[in-house]
């Protein structure tokens, strides 16, 4: 049977270049980077090399890059670390409502903490209108976080016209890249962003390895304390393995970069396009041209995402689902419910992301299998029973 | 999420009972106020025995195979019996089902005894039927 995993938003396969350059850093080069001999200074180089070709993919310096273990650290990082460290400008944070729990989780936190808390709307393809950030901010505000693009409905923002209004400002402005880096040009000079988060699993890198970007001369306050490492600002030994394969994923991604978007977006419109001429009332969430090359993100009437799922999985097909059955909380994705899908429409949505070995036969044996999974379903839905018979009174 | 068990996933693959009946003796169609899912669930009663029963849901793995469990399990059942099936038992009859899906069997016992309650309503006899307790409805944060 053939398999299709279509599900790389939620990770990606490490390149095997990427786990080749991690395995000497197991074994022969095994050694701690705070050591001053030799063998930590090998280790220690190891992990400045891959600062370096981290810091190449989105335009920074080399000191900008401080590890971390993951997308969601990062994200945890940046806004605890940055309202903490300049809160003496102010204690008011601006957010959209569409970013990822490990924006809006900490965003809570802080806001127990005495801060005030802005979430901006996105209107319904999930674009954040920069006219509403620059409308929210106050003479409090002293951090404005806005994540590039969607990892739910792809939907990609305006952020260098909001780093614009934050830059005129004096506003620091955090920007979660982890869904973006990897698979579109991420520049931190034209986005005019403070802060950056990315995670390596996200495009070909391990687990376990992320990176926040920190612009020169900004303050933020460590919350991994009691060592040194990362220039004191996250302690911990370095992940010295994982942060090789990040910066060889970093390496191959700068390399390839020109590529992924232009081999991915034809697939992408190919899978949209043939549901949409093979399967009746669904729709696409988010933008349809500003969004990431590998996201679809449709929503199938009358049916629900769990099904759907675990009968493509029966086919080998690998996808998520914003379907509340899926999640743990029973809850439909909070992404889809800011951008107005309703609550019944977002129980019938999958999410697929397409990688760089997806091939047009994978998709079009995608194609060939859903549309009957969801005849299927719609086939045992009273929604859709109720439905076919309103429309045939009419 | 913890996985389905094989019993679960059988009857999800392939659910027995899948339809409608046309001029069913009882039809109860019931929702899920936690995820939204909804279940409909048909019987034809003979004698004070039900004699058929078909579903059709809108849900998950767990409420599609509650559903065709629910239906093979008040077949040739009568009224009285049927009345006494709860979500555990069909659970059980499934070989379990993962601790956050638990809701999705008390869906199935609602849709049987909301068909049951029409049953009685359209005898005109007063309807003996109370609907379960809103037991494994928990709201989690996310
Ligand atoms: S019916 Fe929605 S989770 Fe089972």
């Amino acid at each position: 049977m053939r398999k299709v995993y279509l599900d790389h938003a939620a990770t990606t396969p490490a390149h095997p270049k990427v786990v080749e350059a991690m395995m000497p850093f197991f074994t022969a080069k095994f050694g701690n980077p705070s050591n001053l001999h030799d063998v930590g200074r090998e280790a220690k180089n190891a992990v400045e090399e891959a600062r370096s070709k981290t810091a190449a993919l989105i335009g920074s310096k080399p000191e900008e890059i401080f590890f971390t273990s993951s997308g969601t650290e990062s994200n945890n990082f940046a806004i605890k670390g940055l309202a903490q460290a300049n809160s003496q400008k102010g204690k008011h944070i601006i957010v959209s409502q569409v970013e990822h729990f490990s924006v809006l989780h900490p965003v809570k936190t802080l806001e127990k903490a005495g801060f005030a808390v802005t979430a901006v709307p996105p209107s319904r393809e999930g674009l954040v209108d920069p006219a509403h950030i620059s409308k929210a901010i106050t003479k409090e505000t002293v951090l404005v976080s806005v994540m590039h693009a969607n990892n739910e409905i792809g939907t990609i923002q305006p952020i260098a016209e909001i780093g614009k209004i934050t830059r005129e400002k004096g506003i620091l402005f955090h920007t979660d890249a982890v869904a973006s880096v990897g698979w579109i040009p991420v520049d931190v000079q034209a986005l005019g962003v403070d802060a950056l988060s990315l995670s390596g699993h996200q495009f070909y890198g391990p687990k376990g390895a992320a990176a926040l970007y920190v612009r020169k001369g900004v303050r933020i306050k460590p919350q991994i304390e009691g060592g040194v490492q990362e220039d004191g600002r996250r302690g911990g030994t370095e992940n010295v393995p994982a942060i090789v394969g990040l910066g060889k994923a970093a390496e191959i991604a700068a390399a390839d970069m020109g590529n992924r978007a232009a081999s991915l977006t034809p697939l992408r419109d190919r899978l949209l396009a043939g549901l949409k001429q093979r399967v009746p009332d669904m729709f696409l969430n988010g933008h349809p041209e500003r969004r990431l090359p590998h996201n679809v993100n449709v929503s199938f009437l009358y049916v629900e995402g769990e099904s759907m799922l675990l009968f493509l999985n029966m086919e080998g097909i690998y996808v998520s689902s914003g379907s509340a059955c899926t999640s743990r909380s029973l809850k439909s994705s909070h992404v889809l419910s800011c951008i107005g899908t309703d609550a019944a429409a977002a129980n019938g949505t999958l999410l697929m992301t397409l990688g760089t070995g997806t091939s047009a036969e994978d998709v079009d044996y995608v194609l060939e299998k859903l549309p009957p999974i969801v005849e299927r379903l719609r086939s045992m839905s009273p929604l859709y029973e109720d439905v076919v018979k309103s429309r045939k009174k009419t | 999420m913890e996985q389905y068990s094989s019993k679960v996933m059988e009857h999800f693959a392939h659910p027995h009972n899948v339809g409608e009946i046309e001029n069913a003796d009882g039809v109860g169609t019931v929702g899920n106020p936690v995820c939204g899912d909804v279940m409909r669930l048909y019987i034809k009663v003979d004698n004070n025995t039900i004699t058929d029963a078909k579903f059709k849901t809108f849900g998950c793995g767990a409420a599609i195979a509650t559903s065709s469990m629910v239906t093979d399990l008040v077949k040739g059942k009568t009224i009285d019996d049927a009345l006494k099936i709860s979500n555990a038992a069909v659970a059980e009859a499934l070989g379990g089902l993962p601790k956050v899906k638990m809701h999705c069997s008390v869906l199935a016992e609602e849709a049987l005894k909301s068909a049951l309650d029409d049953y009685y309503k359209k005898k005109g006899i007063p309807s003996p039927v109370k609907m379960p307790a809103e037991t494994g409805h928990e709201h989690e944060g996310e």
